[in-house]
């Protein structure tokens, strides 16, 4: 399955965001997400199922002004 | 007689600061002069940002550890984005990343001013404020958003002082000041633009209640030291404020007394 991480293109068999998150060693990180622009809580991630194509974003904190 | 007490708390939503400075944490030299800046500005609350994390460099890890170690309250922002929708969902992950449900709510109109889009900014505000939100937008001092942002929630506005890191200062001071006056309950707070100490005091000699500010101190050639600086003038600010500033006329008026100036009238005699 092809998607994008953070605007790359990723290929991975993780087949929901909990799992995607837990292949990029940020399953314990300080992180929030979002798919195809909706925000998905913490909660939500191993109910959200991955499809071909989806958009993910994963942040963290950061400075800011 | 006694000049007016200043009032010493910045209250914000209910929560009362001390300090009527809020700093950025964006562009020091290093996290150890971000965290020493911070200490000497006296500020109570710190804005922060979100940022796609990558897998291998886990840079926001290490941001997130020095922000708990500072123990201040956070105010997350939306910097960057251009939509309601993209600002609605980067506030929601904000809410959870940093367990606050304040957030400075930017939605970016222009990409050379960084000026807030007013329309995207009452939608985002209006959509965020049902969900609970605690909204400090970033706005500008055009007063029927403002009216808008208000109705839709907010309790506190950022109006800019100029465009994000331009150090302008006040580049539309009469429009500040209207902006105060037709809103003198509503806590008003500059956002952005500031570059001196001096354009903080005016902002806070206006009857502003707050100042926002970040590249000023950041970019500083002493960090620590200006942002110590920042602290004392909007302090100063503050209480010349309350103290009642004199009003500028044009003609001179002498501070000495007249009466008794010797040889005053000297010459008559001839």
């Amino acid at each position: 399955m092809q998607i994008l991480v953070n605007g790359e293109p990723h290929a991975t068999e993780a087949g929901d965001l909990a799992a995607l998150c837990a292949e990029l060693e940020l399953a314990d990180a300080k992180i929030a997400t979002a798919r195809n622009g909706d925000f998905v809580p913490t909660a939500a991630r191993a109910d959200t199922r991955l499809t071909d194509g989806d958009e993910i974003e994963i942040v963290a904190p950061r400075q800011g002004g | 007689m006694n000049a007016p007490m200043a009032d010493p708390m910045l209250t914000l939503y209910g929560e009362s600061f001390a300090s009527r400075l809020l700093l950025g944490t964006a562009g020091y030299p290093s996290p150890d002069i971000l965290a020493r800046a911070a200490k000497a500005s006296g500020a109570e609350i710190l804005t922060v940002s979100l940022r796609r994390e990558s897998a291998r460099q886990r840079t926001g890890q290490g941001f997130w550890q020095l922000v708990e170690e500072l123990d201040l309250k956070l105010l997350p922002n939306t910097a960057g984005c251009h939509s309601p929708k993209e600002a609605i969902a980067t506030a929601q992950m904000a809410r959870e990343l940093f367990g606050t449900d304040w957030i400075k709510l930017e939605v970016i109109g222009n990409d050379d001013t960084l000026q807030p889009d007013l329309f995207g900014l009452v939608e985002a505000a209006k959509a965020l404020s049902e969900e609970g939100f605690k909204i400090l937008p970033y706005c500008t001092e055009d007063l029927s958003a403002a009216e808008r942002l208000v109705a839709a929630g907010c309790e506190v506005l950022m109006p800019w002082g100029s465009p994000i890191g331009s150090a302008c200062g006040l580049s539309n001071r009469p429009g500040l000041k209207a902006l105060r006056a037709y809103f003198p309950d509503i806590p008003l707070i500059v956002d952005a633009g500031i570059g001196a100490p001096s354009h903080a005091a005016e902002a806070m000699e206006l009857g502003y209640d707050g100042v926002l500010l970040n590249t000023a101190v950041a970019k500083a050639g002493d960090p620590v030291a200006m942002a110590a600086a920042f602290g004392k003038a909007i302090e100063a600010g503050h209480q010349a404020f309350a103290a009642g500033l004199m009003e500028p006329q044009d003609m001179a008026s002498p501070s000495t007394p007249m009466a008794g100036t010797p040889f005053a009238g000297s010459g008559r005699v001839s």
